[in-house]
């Protein structure tokens, strides 16, 4: 990092605080809804930034990251519909259960590469997505309403909603966290040594199969983390919520706020989300800008907006200091 | 007996049309390179297309055919305004773009049609069945698309392998700048690629439309299909699609048909008539993961892809 | 100078390896001893480069013994020749070109230093890695260049770094696959005193076109010919060798490449 006060890190600190502080906003305006979306935002983001683990910093182009959320959502829905609420059982399998689907499914789709890849995930992902459609004591198609929210030792109260949202807050921060300092780990540039050059790293020794793999499980268990927390906010699970569009729109979190950041979904979350409330405001058919929208970032601004602010960054930077450009 | 031969016709048609699926998407990987998530949508425009003309024009045929020139339409000129621009940048831009176009079809086509739905009568002299065998009545229309979609398997593998754009569709496969040394214009055979598929995927969706409702997002999971197809198949061969379709088409139509009874056999009623449909709709992707334990790069690999 | 009998740091015998009906490498003999600067020659298809990939592991000949330092190593795949102190460089420059020039040296340290299952510890302030990586780029010259994009240096760096990441992991011998391939007469010079600085302290096998750097660096050099080895000796006997001149160097008089 060149210095503290880029584009970037000032952008990043500035959304860190908007989210640290928008509690207060919503209860000293009375606004609520807000409170609510934003709640939403920070659990998808929590999906996203654990996508990018494999998406930007592994290069798997995972397209079934939204069967986590589902997984995660679906062993909390289950656990309460058959009457078990603690916190402490539902989780520990939301995570478990993410994790052993990732270990089995990365474990077939990386004997693959590139649009196989891509592919295969996707189809594994629908696959679960029918299997939850099927289960017609769990709802099928039509979900699974959540009566009460997962339940922990007082005062700790997921039925509160500041209460909640600080808790997605902070397992999002520390789920940012843990990704920096594992692909800060010698595991991490093992990992990204193999996106970089699969090829050369085998030649030097690495198993890389074994590194993705674990990298793919540890990815798709904080997804099932998100999913516990998306059921929980909804209080109902369904089919839907691991539709393979909603693996799309994470990937387009993670290329749009800038892949391989530790902050960029994030950022590519909030810009996404946001962006969506303010078109469906504009009109009922606001996916006939979005789509589009889509297609002009993919086709002219690859950065995504992480992109954009370091461009802006190193702008400022050369004025300042010419010899960073160089 | 007569229901199992009655399934199996049943699972043939349904593989051949996510053959015309998978043969388009595998044309345009083999050949462009270019990952196509918004195939599906052209599947559905080629329903909508066709359950319009149908009615404007008061014949089934008539309105087939115009749908299945528009398709071909809509897909070139979304090869000429999206497509082009995607050759040659990475799988990831591919799927972000062309996840873009599905919004905006899926979107334009409420715009358009409305949320509702369509329906497209068949005619009366589809609508009934013929005896194909004695004492065995089969739909009329499916024998019908049985029919045609074998003639385009054939009509195809007779343009691939026997004529010159054939041969320069698969030299453009194997070798790209060689086509293009050869003074062949690239951009017009990549079009004329492309706009091929979307008929195909177009065709498809007509045929389809007549036996499910006209509804936006039924692109989509026929799409999910056409990719375990040519996951399967291994990527950029027609003759692996066309095998592995009918392995898939067969499978999920048997699969729906008989697993439950078979499940009933081995579990108690109550527990093999909650799981049945969850499991039975499982069979296809378990399908693919035996292929990927087994061969990685599909059952009739292109090779060096 | 190192005496050339002392005893052979890499030995290969019998040596063959066929692809089809071509013969690339035939029942050949190779001695390289400890602490010299060996050098293959031999005109274009003579299967240097194959024979570098039978020594390093990429390839398995059909027949034949390669012991190293004692070994026999001829079942083991590249990356344990590597732990073993066999180190190569890569004719085709392969490198992780969007991580830093840095990054790339540590991970061919962190390659030898057993598994990467470290979840926690930033492996970018690990000294036990990086000390390693910066003191082979100071040996490489490109220390200045450490937190550099290693996409953003020249071809003549890529060669470097090639280099560091091969010495990265303390070898005891280096195969090197053509090393001033494609480089500037400047680059050269760099390249070639850097090969003379390594010299004293590393066995080094060195396949190479560029006849310069040949006879100005090599204790001993070996002639190739259609897989077969045609002479082997001192830079002035293999130029005093009538049948080398003939099938080789012969050749390259009349270019003129060859006049040391």
């Amino acid at each position: 990092m060149s210095g503290a006060f880029t584009a970037r890190n000032v952008a990043t600190a500035a959304l860190i605080a908007g989210l640290v502080l928008l509690p207060v906003y919503s209860q000293v305006f009375g606004d609520r809804f807000i409170l609510t979306l934003f709640t939403r935002i920070v659990i998808l983001a929590l999906a996203a930034v654990s996508l990018n683990l494999i998406l930007g910093f592994g290069g798997m182009m995972s397209f079934g990251h939204a069967a986590y959320l589902g997984i995660g959502g679906y062993a909390v829905g289950m656990l309460a519909h058959e009457g078990i609420y603690s916190g402490f059982i539902q989780w520990p399998v939301a995570l478990l259960a993410s994790a052993l689907f990732a270990l089995v499914i990365g474990a077939l789709s990386l004997r693959t590469r590139g649009v196989y890849f891509i592919m295969i995930t996707l189809a594994f992902a629908q696959m679960a997505y029918y299997l939850v459609s099927g289960l017609a004591r769990y709802g099928g198609d039509d979900g699974l309403t959540i009566y009460k929210r997962s339940q922990f030792i007082e005062p700790l109260n997921l039925s509160n909603k500041v209460q909640f949202y600080y808790v997605c807050l902070a397992i999002l921060f520390g789920a940012i966290y843990l990704i920096w300092r594992l692909t800060n780990s010698r595991f991490g540039m093992a990992v990204q040594g193999a996106r970089s050059n699969e090829a050369r790293m085998r030649a030097i020794g690495f198993p890389t199969y074994r590194y993705r793999l674990v990298c793919f499980v540890i990815a798709g268990t904080l997804g099932g983390l998100a999913g516990a927390l998306l059921a929980n906010h909804a209080d109902f699970i369904s089919p839907a919520t691991m539709y393979w569009t909603r693996s799309g729109d994470l990937i387009i979190m993670v290329v749009l706020g800038g892949m391989a950041t530790p902050f960029g979904p994030l950022i590519g979350a909030v810009a996404l989300l946001v962006l969506e409330e303010v078109l469906s405001g504009i009109t009922e058919y606001w996916q006939i800008i979005l789509g589009p929208l889509l297609l002009l970032v993919v086709l002219f601004a690859r950065g995504g907006i992480d992109g954009l602010l370091s461009l802006l960054g190193a702008k400022v930077a050369t004025k300042v200091n010419p010899k960073v450009g160089s | 007996m007569t229901l199992f031969f009655e399934q199996c016709l049943n699972g043939l048609q349904f593989g051949l049309l996510l053959f015309l699926l998978a043969a388009g998407l595998t044309l345009v990987f083999g050949i462009m390179d270019l990952v196509n998530l918004a195939h599906g949508s052209l599947y559905m425009v080629g329903a909508y297309f066709a359950a319009t003309f149908a009615a404007w024009t008061g014949s089934f045929v008539f309105g087939a055919v115009l749908a299945l020139c528009a398709t071909l339409v809509v897909g070139m000129a979304v090869e000429v305004i999206v497509m082009r621009r995607l050759y040659g940048r990475d799988h990831l831009d591919h799927v972000l773009g062309t996840f873009g176009l599905i919004l905006f079809f899926d979107e334009a086509v409420r715009l358009i049609w409305g949320p509702a739905g369509l329906s497209l009568p068949l005619p009366s002299w589809l609508a009934g069945s013929v005896q194909i065998l004695p004492g065995f009545q089969y739909s009329s229309y499916r024998l019908a698309i049985i029919v045609v979609t074998l003639s385009v398997a054939a009509f195809l593998y007779v343009l691939v392998m026997r004529t010159r754009i054939g041969m320069l569709i698969r030299a453009g496969a194997s070798n790209r700048e060689m086509v293009g040394a050869l003074g062949v214009n690239i951009k017009l055979l990549y079009t004329l690629v492309f706009g091929l598929g979307a008929a195909l995927a177009g065709l498809a969706g007509l045929m389809q439309a007549p036996i499910l409702t006209v509804q936006i997002g039924m692109g989509e999971n026929i799409l999910i299909l056409a990719f375990v197809v040519t996951v399967i198949g291994g990527i950029g061969s027609i003759r692996g699609a066309l095998v592995a379709a009918l392995l898939v088409g067969i499978l999920d139509t048997l699969g729906r048909a008989f697993f439950p009874d078979i499940l009933r056999t081995m579990l108690s009623p109550t527990a093999a008539s909650a799981l049945a449909p969850a499991l039975s709709s499982m069979l296809i992707y378990l399908l693919m993961a035996i292929v990927l334990v087994i061969k990685p790069e599909g059952l009739f690999s292109a090779g060096n892809k | 100078m190192i005496a050339p009998d002392r005893q052979p740091m890499l030995q290969a015998e019998g040596l063959a390896k066929r692809f089809g009906g071509i013969v690339a490498t035939d029942n050949l003999a190779l001695s390289v001893a400890a602490g010299e600067l060996h050098a293959v020659i031999g005109p274009n298809g003579a299967g240097k480069t194959t024979l570098i990939a039978q020594l390093s592991g990429q390839l398995r000949p059909d027949s034949g013994r390669i012991r190293f330092a004692g070994d026999d190593i001829i079942a083991l795949p590249p990356y344990k020749r590597s732990r073993l102190g066999l180190a190569r460089s890569f004719q085709i420059t392969s490198l992780f070109l969007d991580l830093s020039v840095l990054d790339n040296v540590a991970l061919a340290v962190q390659a030898h230093a057993g598994h990467s299952f470290h979840f926690w510890r930033n492996a970018r302030l690990d000294s036990a890695l990086r000390q390693p990586a910066r003191a082979a780029l100071e040996r490489a010259g490109l220390l200045n260049r450490a937190d550099w994009p290693a996409a953003s240096l020249s071809h003549g760096e890529h060669r470097l770094l090639e280099l560091a990441m091969a010495l990265a992991g303390k070898p005891r011998m280096l195969l090197l696959d053509e090393p001033m391939a494609g480089l500037g007469p400047e680059e050269s010079a760099r390249m070639v005193g850097m090969l003379r600085a390594l010299k004293s302290e590393l066995t080094i096998l060195l396949v190479e076109h560029d006849m310069e750097a040949v006879f100005a660096l090599a204790d001993r050099i070996t002639v190739l010919v259609y897989g077969r080895v045609i002479a082997t000796g001192r830079p002035d006997e293999i130029r005093a060798n009538a049948q080398v001149r003939e099938a080789y160097l012969g050749e390259a008089d009349k270019e003129g490449a060859v006049h040391v």
